[in-house]
């Protein structure tokens, strides 16, 4: 079988085990769940996916009231009601007020898209079982119209989670699954240099001893993740910081730990003379 | 196909099953049917397809590396044997049409299959190793890349390290966590406590203004009504005690579920050492505090209170005039029917096996609340009886 092979994109460095799950995703035409903590870049993974195979990204931001079926479609029965008083348009034609979700465009879509699933832990315990039949015949029915939406093409789903919920198990055995650990310091260093191109290797160096050390502090209630960690490289460098005073002080801490509860953390550990 | 060539990596689905993956025949197929893809062409493809397909969650892929470990570390093939399994890894369908099969000296792919099946039952009566794919030990004269030592890799290119040997890193083993699984279970069984009422924000009836409507000959008449919103207010009471301790992990996952789950009008938890005194904990960490009365009064007949304990303690402790820290007050079970007088629906939950449950302190506490063991059905139950309340 013929597919388009992934291998990352200029903007996106992917380390060999999450390729080779988002090849096999593709190839076996199953939605890929991609986990991990935030920051990790479960949804830049989309957009490189649909920038290097060169097709549309439709995306879902899933949220705590989606329901399953919104993604599908929506009939706007109160746009009808309004129409039929005022007289706009023709409400015989019910068509006119079913509107296709992201999952429903998709479906439809002439040609293949990737289709973003963002934060599908957000949503009710039941929203994922709610997609199985979906997701297993890549169609879908619409009763007030009497039709079948059957995709042309199956949309390379992408599916991404922060683990707030567990995901159904039959859900789960239908997807190609992947776990995107923390990246270690050789990684790290990739995805810096594809940020910050220039930067001082023995800034970068400091910068990123603090940070694995700030990891490492047991009781954070948010660890800082790699996004915060180059708004932070970025910080540094505008700000001019030199090397040495990173070491001594830490500066512009905010950007690396939001919650202030962790400042506190870090705070009494300072103290007690850690 | 003459012969399924999955069966070669049948001790795989074994040893994953021995540890404890429950990986279907749905899954097992889709694997195959990604070798025959083409997806892996070497032990790293094979270790990377896998893990994608076989595994669902990150708590199992320590599992998952020692399955893998355990199968293919010291695979040692004979080398024409190890040439044509990279070959049909590489193009499987090549084999399935019988090209390349001559070159590598079998005449077929069933004879490729024979002679690794004869080298796999060869090498378990040599050793006792039980479902290895190959079994270890072997002197081999052929390595590959200067990684022979332990002639593991079937092929593949060099650079990095093989995918048998960050298998055997166990890189993976911090993420196990086999409590998390169950979270869902309570939380589903947690759900299903609730009281809908029209209480919430106003929003549109659309039944009720389409009826409205045509009864008024088609001028819009909206018709608004209270959304529906769950008036059920929950409290989780926690024992901490000592002999609690054994089940901290089970109790946890509990406290998860309950917590995560943003269903109940409101939440809130409490821990408390053996029996309820005349204070309540927040966090014992931070001394963080309450004194029981003002809990007390805050009970609503909306509010289900659910107890975690073991009830088990010794019978001063439940029974004499003191509170417990060195306060002065009522005794335990005074506090306790207090609570309950405060709020009729509650239940204990008890993690102890029921066997143990004739235990004085535990029957005298099993008058006062129903008593359900802390187990999925024993919830499952428990919610029902709150429910009914």
């Amino acid at each position: 079988m013929a597919f388009q092979r992934f291998s990352g994109s200029a903007r996106y460095i992917a380390d060999p085990d999450l390729l080779s799950s988002v090849n096999a995703a593709v190839a076996l035409q199953r939605p890929l769940v991609v986990k991990g903590e935030p920051g990790t870049g479960k949804t830049l993974l989309a957009h490189a996916v649909s920038e290097a195979l060169g097709i549309p990204l439709i995306s879902w931001h899933v949220k705590s009231t989606s329901k399953a079926v919104e993604g599908l479609y929506t009939y706007d029965v109160v746009q009808r009601l309004n129409d039929s008083r005022f007289g706009d348009g023709d409400i015989s034609d019910i068509r006119r007020y079913i509107k296709m979700g992201p999952m429903g465009k998709a479906f439809a879509s002439e040609r293949q898209v990737v289709l973003l699933l963002d934060e599908i832990d957000k949503a009710d315990l039941e929203f994922p079982n709610d997609l199985l039949r979906e997701l297993d015949e890549m169609k879908f029915f619409i009763p007030e119209l009497d039709e079948t939406v059957a995709a042309k093409h199956r949309p390379v789903m992408i599916i991404t989670s922060n683990a707030e919920k567990e995901l159904p198990d039959a859900f789960l055995r239908r997807c190609v699954f992947h776990y995107i650990g923390f990246p270690d310091r050789a990684r790290m260093g990739e995805i810096v240099k594809v940020h910050h191109p220039d930067l001082d290797q023995v800034l970068l160096a400091k910068a990123m001893e603090r940070f694995y050390s700030l990891r490492k502090i047991d009781g954070l209630r948010k660890k800082p993740s790699t996004s915060e960690f180059l708004d932070w490289l970025t910080v540094l460098v505008r700000a001019g910081v030199k090397s040495e005073d990173i070491e001594k002080k830490l500066p512009f801490l905010g950007v690396l730990l939001k919650q202030e509860k962790d400042l506190e953390t870090l705070d009494l550990r300072r103290r007690r003379g850690h | 196909m003459p012969t399924d060539p999955g069966q070669l990596f049948l001790p795989l689905l074994y040893n994953l099953r021995a540890q404890g993956l429950r990986v279907g025949t749905g899954e097992w197929l889709t694997f195959l049917e990604g070798m025959s893809v083409g997806l892996a062409k070497d032990l790293d493809g094979i270790y990377r397809l896998g893990r994608a397909v076989l595994v669902h969650t990150e708590a199992n892929y320590d599992a998952y590396d020692i399955a893998f470990h355990a199968t293919f570390a010291g695979v040692d093939l004979k080398q024409q044997l190890k040439h044509a399994l990279t070959s049909w890894l590489t193009d499987p369908k090549a084999w399935e049409e019988g090209r390349a099969a001559g070159e590598h000296g079998f005449e077929s792919l069933e004879e490729l299959l024979k002679a690794f099946n004869e080298t796999l039952r060869e090498q378990k009566e040599r050793h006792e190793g039980g479902n290895r794919w190959v079994g270890t030990g072997g002197t081999s004269p052929y390595g590959n890349g200067g990684r022979a030592n332990q002639g593991i890799r079937v092929g593949g290119k060099g650079g990095g390290r093989s995918a048998v040997q960050v298998a055997g890193d166990r890189r993976w083993a911090n993420y196990r966590t086999d409590v998390r699984l169950d979270v869902r279970d309570f939380k589903v069984a947690l759900r299903t406590l609730r009281k809908l009422l029209r209480e919430g924000h106003e929003v549109l009836d659309l039944d009720g203004t389409i009826d409205q409507t045509g009864k008024n000959g088609g001028d819009i008449d909206l018709v608004f009504k209270k959304d529906r919103a769950n008036r059920v207010r929950l409290v989780l009471l926690m024992d901490a005690g000592g002999s609690m301790a054994p089940h901290a992990q089970l109790v946890s996952r509990l406290f998860t579920a309950a917590s995560e789950l943003k269903h109940f009008k409101s939440f809130e938890h409490y821990y408390f050492h053996n029996c309820v005194y005349g204070q309540l904990f927040r966090n014992y960490e931070t001394w963080d505090r309450r004194p029981t009365q003002e809990v007390l009064r805050e009970l609503t007949p909306e509010h289900r209170v659910i107890y975690v304990g073991d009830a088990s303690m010794a019978p001063w402790e439940l029974f004499q005039d003191s509170g417990g820290f060195g306060e002065q007050g009522p005794a335990g079970i005074d506090w306790l029917k207090q609570l309950k007088a405060a709020c009729p629906h509650s239940i204990w939950l008890n993690p102890d096996p029921q066997t143990y449950w004739r235990h004085p302190t535990v029957s005298a506490i099993g008058q006062i609340f129903p008593m359900f063991p802390l187990t999925l059905d024993g919830l499952r139950s428990a919610s029902k009886k709150l429910r009914a309340a």
